[in-house]
This record gives structure tokens, sequence and C-alpha cells, in this order.
């Protein structure tokens, strides 16, 4: 579904590419959660605005669960893909940017810094330092977090 | 049909049974049979009529089958199509952005030694950002403001052009940008919105001497020569000295009927490679600072270079900027005065208590006249708070302690409110 308005520009790995990476090729079928009720209110609450979509699908296996997730930076979306695990988050990537400013977010050297992190309520349990001139990117990012630990466990319960 | 036989002989057994207990006659027998026959084609029929409702339920079934297939495949149709759609109106929706931000200051400063006072509310600057984009690769981005609420003829305010670019994406790692634009220098004049820095009016070193906010027209390519590593190069108009005072920020033309007989160029590098630290160093050639401006004053002063560096850093709730920046200013004009050399610094620790709270502490140190032995340094220091009650809104109050030359002193609090969007 992410693929729909991903152009060519900044897509730097595309959904299949990433789930076959993440389940070293044996990706399990997807599943899907429906976006209604305290569930829309839950993820409203963690990005600020309404989720653009019906519904979201994920990968589940005895181990992970993968969610590709879309939030806009400053005007445009961006395509984050993140695997969790017991959880717990495992790796982030972004998959597509389409912004024309605050791309440093997609370095590893800023991803690994959500590896291990979990939920402490709504909020993610440790602090996230920024990149100077990417705000927005960073913001999207940590909101795309919150919001997959929070549908991985919506999910498993 | 097992049964049907059972039933047949039970039926005939039955018969036998009663004729040896008492034997009836041909005609009995006769009427026996018919009614056992009788009864066959009454079971034969019942047979023919359960087949027939079977094979109706079976055909009722793959109906159903059927149509719950095609209610799911509609469904889920109907699910791509609304998410699609949602998607293409959000996205065409996006393509024209509108965006803004704007402060309101209250100053309450007392002046001391012939320094003067000020008890002033002010809203200061009312901004709105339109940004368009035409493909993948080429957008628009212009921010327009209103600075004191009013302007026109003998009122305080102005309405002022800050940006207004095109942008072209040549690859993924350069751009390009033609139009009026923010100069690449120091630490708030990009990013000056008022949710972004602490203290309720921008520190006045970069004011002072970058001078921010200072836009100018031209053309500017921007990349990345590696992971968190990148450049902006940049051919603009120039300043153009006001007077003969030659101070920096006067020089600013605003791109306003700009002198353009002689041009600036301007480099920057910068450095983002860590999370939470930013250094970053800027050049800044101005051909002739001392051209003829729009009030016809034109300058002994020749060429003038600024370098400027900085460093902003943010560990966890720890935060600090540092900048220094210089200019050196060729000429007899400015040697004459003292502005030849116009130099400050500033350090700014603070601390995030939380999500909604932080506190400021900083350091300033400025002179445009630092070319000669004239008293003409500024010290200020500044200690305040910042409150987030959301993350785009934010309520501000601080005190400044100003030192000026000649012994005067603007001391007092400050107290903003600013929200962006």
């Amino acid at each position: 579904m992410s693929s729909i308005t991903v152009s060519a520009r900044g897509v730097y790995q595309t959904d299949e590419d990433f789930l076959s990476e993440v389940f070293a090729d044996s990706v399990p079928k997807s599943q899907v959660v429906w976006l209604k009720g305290e569930l829309r209110q839950s993820l409203s609450d963690i990005l600020g605005h309404d989720y653009n979509g019906l519904r979201i699908r994920y990968w589940r296996d005895q181990n992970k669960s993968v969610w590709i997730l879309e939030e806009i930076g400053k005007e445009q979306p961006i395509t984050f893909g993140v695997v969790i695990s017991k959880q717990k988050v495992e790796a982030v990537k972004v998959l597509a940017f389409r912004e024309s400013r605050g791309d440093e977010i997609r370095h590893p050297a800023f991803t690994q810094q959500f590896e291990q992190v979990t939920l402490d309520g709504n909020k993610l349990d440790r602090q996230i330092d920024g990149i100077s001139g990417a705000t927005l990117s960073v913001w999207a990012m940590t909101s795309v977090v919150r919001m997959a630990l929070y549908l991985d466990k919506f999910t498993s319960s | 049909m097992t049964f049907k036989k059972t039933a047949l002989a039970f039926s005939l057994m039955t018969a036998i049974g009663a004729a040896q207990a008492a034997t009836p006659s041909n005609e009995e027998i006769w009427q026996m049979l018919q009614k056992m026959q009788q009864q066959m084609a009454e079971v034969q029929q019942q047979n023919q009529a359960l087949k027939a409702e079977n094979q109706t339920l079976k055909n009722k079934v793959d109906a159903t089958e059927q149509t719950a297939r095609e209610a799911s495949a509609t469904a889920e149709a109907l699910a791509v199509a609304t998410e699609e759609a949602v998607k293409t109106a959000s996205f065409n929706a996006n393509k024209t952005s509108i965006g803004g931000y704007g402060e309101l200051h209250y100053n309450n400063l007392e002046g001391k030694n012939g320094a003067s006072d000020l008890d002033e509310m002010d809203f200061h600057r009312f901004v709105l950002f339109f940004g368009h984009e035409f493909n993948d690769r080429l957008r628009l981005f212009s921010e327009l403001e209103l600075e004191h609420s009013i302007a026109g003829d003998g009122k305080g305010g102005e309405i002022e052009l800050e940006q207004a670019y095109l942008e072209y994406d040549i690859n993924n790692q350069h751009r390009v940008k033609g139009g009026l634009f923010l100069m690449p220098v120091g630490i708030i004049n990009e990013t000056h919105e008022p949710a972004t820095f602490y203290g309720t009016e921008r520190n006045p070193v970069e004011k002072n001497i970058i001078p921010a906010t200072w836009w100018e027209g031209g053309v500017m390519f921007s990349g990345q020569l590696a992971q968190g590593f990148s450049y902006d190069i940049a051919a603009t108009s120039g300043l153009s000295a006001k007077d003969s005072k030659y101070k920096i920020r006067d020089g600013r033309q605003k791109v306003s009927g700009a002198n353009a007989e002689n041009f600036a160029y301007t480099g920057r590098l910068k450095w983002t490679a860590i999370p939470g630290i930013e250094l970053a160093a800027t050049v800044n050639y101005q051909e002739e600072f001392g051209q003829e401006n729009s009030n016809g004053f034109m300058g002994d002063a020749g060429s003038a270079t600024l370098f400027e560096t900085h460093a902003v850093i943010e560990q966890g709730n720890f935060g600090l900027r540092a900048l220094y920046a210089t200019w050196d200013v060729d000429g007899s004009g400015p040697k004459a005065y003292g502005s030849d050399e116009q130099t400050g610094w500033y350090i700014e620790p603070s601390y995030r208590i939380n999500e909604n709270f932080g506190v400021f502490a900083r350091y300033n140190e400025w002179d445009n006249q630092a070319g000669n032995s004239t008293d003409s340094e500024y010290e200020q220091i500044d200690l305040g708070v910042n409150w987030w009650p959301h993350k785009d809104v934010v309520v501000k109050v601080d005190y400044q302690d100003q030192d000026a030359p000649a012994g005067k002193e603007q001391d007092g609090i400050n107290v903003g409110l600013g929200y962006q969007f």
C-alpha cells in the first residue's frame, strides 16, 4: 500500500526487498489491522493527527512483527520500515524519503538510537538526540516508532 | 435404497407370517401386493423429491460461496480504492503548502547612565509561508513577513519578502536554488521560528554581526559530500554601506532595488554526522561593501569578508550553542571609524527539564567598531525559561543585563509568546 505515492526519487528500498531482508526470504503472509474505535483514537494521540488509511498491513512470525508506515515530515510522506521483537525496536529504516530536507534521519548513526527502545506509557523510554536542520523528520520517525510499538502490543494482545 | 429393500423384505415376511397364521386368500395377497407396489412408488417419489431438494440446496450453497467471494473481493477493492483516493487527495493537497509563525514581545527594560528605557508591547513578527511542488524535482518556497504589526508611511512596521525561491533537485545529493533566499550562515538566520530557540529576542550577536535575518537574491548550490557532511555555495547580491559608520547590519539592501554592480560569494560546510551535534563554518566575500546605496551614499570601502563558525550540541537534556563571527572590511572609511573589524561571539548552555520546560543562560559580546580602541563593546547576559505547552507553541520569560559603551546599561525583563505551524 505504501508504494502508491512513491516516486523514483528517494526510494531507498522497496517494501518487498525490506521484508525479504528482515525475514530472510521466508516472508509470512501479511495480516491486517483495521483502524477503528479506540485504536484509531490512540494512533491519533500518538501522531497528533488522524492516520490516513482504513487499515494497516503487517507481517508477523514467531519472533518479530514488521510495520511499514508513513508519516509526513514537513510536507511529504516519509515511508518507514519498523521491526519489533519482544515489544522492543529491533530496527528502523527509511524506505522512501520525498522531502527536500532532513534525509539525514536515514543514516545508521541516527537510526541506531532506536534499537531496543520500548514504550513507557505512550512515550519512548529514552531520549532521542535530534539532527540540526532535520527536526521535523526526526519528529516523524519518533512518532512512527511509537506507533509501531503500540500496534505490535495491540495486535499481540 | 438398502433401507427400502429391508422394509420390503420385512413386509413380505410379515405377510407370510400372517398367511401362516391365517392363510389369506389369493384376493388378499393380490391386494397386499398392490398396496406394497403403491408404497414402493411413493418411496421412489419421495426419493426423487429429496434428490431434487438436495441439488437445489447444493446450488444455493455454491451461489452463496460465490457471492461471499465476490463480496470479499469488492470489500478489498473498496478498501484499496478508498485508501488510494485518500492518499491521492492528500498528495494533491500537499502540493501547495501553507505555514507560518508569529511572535508577540513585551519588553520592560530600564536604561541607566543615559541609555533609554524600553516599555513596549510589540507583535514583532507575523509570517506566512507558501510553498508549491511543481513536480518531484522542482518547488517554490516563499516567506512573507509583517514586522511590528502595521506597515505604511509613518508606521513602525514593514512588510518584507524574506524568501521566494525556486529549488531544483539535480540528483539525490545535489540541488540548486534561484531567487531570494536566506543566507547560509549562523544558527538562527535560516531557522528562527520562535519555538526553536531560547530567549524572547533573537541573540544580539547574530543580529548585529552576521547580520540576521539576512537574505539576498542570487543562485545557490547545496548538497551532501558524504553522510552528514554538506555544503552550500552561493553567488548573490551584496551588502552596501548605509553611512559613514559602515555598520554591517545597516548594509542590508533586502533585494529591494539593490545595487548589483558588485556581487557577493558565500560558502558553507556543515557537519552533522553524529546525532545531536552540528559544526559549521561560513565564509562570505563582498566584492564592494562601499557600492552606492539607494540613498546615494558611496562609501570609501572596498571588499569585506565574513568568517563565521558555530557549534550546536544537544545530548540528552543538555544543550549548548556557541558562535563566533567576524568581519574584515577594507577601505579608508571603515578604518577611520574602527568598523574595519566587526566581531562578536556568544555561548548558550541550556537544560531541558522535561518535554515542556527548558532553562538557559547566554553570554554575548559584540563590537561593530572593534578596529580601534574606542569604547564600543557591548556585553549582555541573558537568563530565562521557555515553556512549550505544545511543541509548536512557546511562552518565554527572560532577564537581560546589558552593558553598553560609555557605562550605559539596559537591564530588565522580556516576555514572549510564539507559535509555528
